[in-house]
């Protein structure tokens, strides 16, 4: 017998020792993937927003999007409570106790802007079956291409931060994601919510130039007025006057999950403003595609495997009469081990 | 002497009028579906957007449908030709388990009318796990229509094309070997990805053999849980020496399932969750139980000669099997998207898999009585 039950334990006991192996030292894993060259991004600054929902509304405006109005009898204003197939961009509010003060945890309130954080090495695109999702090898945009989309949602499922949404309610519905106005910056113009942000809480520019802009502003003194640009870091709009707020000495998006290209300063933690804060510095396809392309390098391990399986199924088979020779067929349990 | 051959009696019987309503109804829903949409049937939201149709229909379908692996194993690999009897039923039973899983996935796909971008080069994306699910799903249900295929040819007396098919066979047997390890495993990985989305309980990176480890217990337990049923509905003869022996592969399997499942929470610390009161806990503990009391039931030689013991251990081994899947992809799933995100089925996404679990059934009763499917010592 080639291959007996021992045998196969004693193998199969080695490649489950291998793996558990390759769970403590991540032998398996991807290596990480870098910024691209060009990349574009966003730094959102907590403290720095008003909550006026400007950036939602020239959202809308920009993407075409209808507005929102649950629990509303008389449907007046645009009021999502999430991102959603509808909304790409919303401003959520953190509350507590009296919710006096401004960007404090205690007895305080602050503002969040949840939309696609464009990750440096983004879920969506890494399990997308039929590259729906793509990442621009210059400015990193996270795109979606509907036109190819099977609809599997497993982006939806998959992505760290909850962002892609898909249309339930369309019988051809599709998946909905900010695209960084995209079709926008294509025309040299800037995503529509920093273009209409009026105190530069959500900053566009180079994703170099805004690491700086947030190393400038974590080295700002508490309650002193500094000038905070606004739309484009560089563009030359005049800027907007504030007090710094008392930073967390931490930018989000730098190095979480590979790191993101929007990125988030605030007074007030990441975890209460909703952002997932007990994660790992890379991102979970370097796993997941670790794995994958471990044992499927080259498909070299399945086809292996498969000569190894015809070959034994060959031998047995012919032995023992015991398949296919049916019209013959008396003696099925003749010949056995 | 001992052959296939149909059982033969009445084909539209009260039950076969049964299953066919449930299934009827199943359209219903899905025309309903496809006119109105997914959220017009089911209860699929912006933080679970898969439910029962895929976790249930397509992954828990398909691991039942290893039937047909699992002995396919047995016979052919470790060459224990005493298991030849059982080949043809379980064969039925993945093939029939993969043919409504390949048709449930196009009934959840949001674009089905793309399905063709999963085969277009310019399009597929090498990464991606569910790509590969996709591909070796889609190459298995071939496989196993061409597996089954000499009952059919022998029902039709076509023995040269029999003869001419026994002849390559063997490689299409060794590819319904290969495959299923392939996908079985890989529906494992496809949760990987989620990250802290999925409970530590569930979260880790032996998914892959967890996966594929307890779809072949499935697949086991599905063989006897058949075999007493059609024995007990079809009054078939029933195997009890092979249903003993092959309750006891599935102890031994269980065992090792059991000791790498343990092992690997230990090893990642992830034990503690289990102590909690909260569902993730209560549903570990659920799951984990239906995996030990087969061990328990099983245990001694005597008692895997029992029929009502072997019954309910394949029952238990089905639903723990299941509940994994569930506990995996949806318990224990905990949405990153913002909000306070729910899922339960509605009644409608239930009355489909209902449809297409009676399916299954219809197509069994048809195929046992028409064709040289079930075993005759």
């Amino acid at each position: 017998m080639p291959l007996n039950r021992r045998d196969f334990l004693k193998l199969s006991a080695a490649g489950v020792g291998g793996a558990l192996c390759a769970d403590a030292a991540n032998a398996a894993q991807r290596e990480t993937k870098q910024l691209p060259p060009d990349a574009v991004g966003m730094l959102y600054d907590s403290s720095l927003c008003i909550g006026c929902k400007a950036c939602m509304s020239a959202c809308k405006d920009a993407n075409n999007m209808p507005p929102e109005t649950p629990g509303q009898p008389t449907p007046l204003w645009d009021t999502p409570p999430e991102t959603s197939g509808r909304t790409l961009n919303v401003i959520k509010l953190y509350q507590n106790g009296s919710a006096e003060h401004k960007d404090q945890e205690v007895d305080g309130y602050a503002f969040m802007k949840r939309h696609c954080l464009h990750c440096v090495d983004p879920s969506c695109v890494s399990v997308c079956p039929v590259s729906a999702m793509t990442k621009d090898p210059m400015t990193g945009i996270v795109e979606h291409h509907a036109d190819r989309c099977i609809g599997c949602r497993y982006c939806v499922y998959s992505c760290p931060f909850g962002i892609p949404k898909y249309e339930y309610e369309d019988a051809f519905g599709q998946i909905q994601k900010c695209q960084f106005c995209a079709h926008l910056q294509a025309k040299g113009v800037i995503p529509a919510c920093c273009d209409v942000c009026p105190t530069g809480a959500s900053l566009f520019g180079t994703v170099e130039d805004l690491k700086q802009e947030s190393q400038r502003r974590l080295q700002m003194q508490t309650d002193q007025e500094y000038e905070f640009p606004r739309g484009k870091l560089g563009g030359g709009r005049p800027g907007h006057i504030a007090k710094a707020s008392r930073y967390l000495k931490h930018v989000y998006g730098e190095k979480e999950l590979g790191g993101t290209q929007v990125m988030y300063m605030s007074a007030v933690s990441f975890d209460k403003l909703g952002l997932p804060t007990n994660v790992p510095d890379f991102g979970y396809p370097t796993i997941s595609e670790g794995i994958q392309h471990t044992l499927y390098k080259w498909m070299l391990g399945p086809a292996v495997l498969l000569s190894g399986l015809v070959y034994v199924v060959h031998r047995n088979t012919r032995n023992h009469h015991d398949d296919d020779h049916s019209d013959s067929e008396t003696s099925s349990d003749k010949g056995t081990s | 002497m001992s052959t296939h051959a149909p059982i033969g009696g009445k084909l539209f019987t009260r039950p076969f009028y049964f299953f066919l309503l449930l299934f009827m109804i199943a359209l219903a829903i899905l025309a309903t579906r496809f006119i109105f949409g997914l959220g017009s049937v089911t209860n699929l939201n912006d933080g679970y957007p898969w439910g029962i149709w895929i976790v249930i229909d397509v992954m828990i379908g398909t691991a039942f449908g290893c039937a047909g692996y699992a002995v396919a194993l047995l016979v052919y690999l470790f060459n224990r030709g005493e298991y030849h009897p059982l080949v043809r039923s379980a064969l039925m039973a993945g093939m029939f388990g993969y043919t409504l899983a390949g048709m449930a996935v196009m009934f959840d796909l949001g674009r089905y009318w793309q399905f063709y971008t999963l085969m277009m080069p310019g399009y597929v994306q090498y990464n991606s796990v569910m790509l590969e699910v996709a591909w070796c799903v889609m190459a298995y249900i071939v496989v196993l229509w061409i597996e089954f295929l000499p009952t059919f040819l022998e029902r039709f007396g076509l023995k040269n094309l029999r003869q001419k098919l026994s002849k390559v066979l063997f490689i299409i047997i060794a590819l319904g070997i290969l495959l299923p390890t392939m996908h079985q495993s890989s529906l494992g990985t496809m949760a990987v990805v989620a990250g802290h989305q999925i409970s530590p309980l569930w979260q880790t990176q032996l998914l892959p053999p967890l996966f594929l480890i307890s779809a072949l217990l499935m697949g086991y337990a599905l063989v006897p849980f058949e075999a007493i049923l059609a024995s007990m509905g079809l009054r078939q003869p029933m195997e009890t020496s092979l249903l003993a022996k092959i309750s006891g592969v599935a102890l031994a399997v269980t065992i090792f399932y059991l000791v790498l499942r343990f092992a690997d929470l230990l090893w990642r610390g992830a034990l503690g969750f289990a102590f909690e009161s909260n569902l993730d806990a209560l549903m570990f503990w659920v799951e984990n139980l239906l995996f030990i009391v087969p061990v328990v039931l099983l245990a001694q030689r005597s008692s895997r000669t029992n029929p009502a013991l072997i019954f309910i251990s394949a029952v238990s081994l089905l639903l723990a099997g299941s509940i994994y899947r569930i506990n995996t992809y949806i318990i224990g799933y905990h949405p990153a998207a913002g909000g306070t995100w729910h899922y339960f089925p509605s009644v409608a996404e239930i009355m489909l898999t209902v449809g297409i679990f009676s399916f299954e059934v219809i197509l069994y009763l048809i195929f046992v009585k028409t064709l040289p499917v079930l075993h005759r010592a």
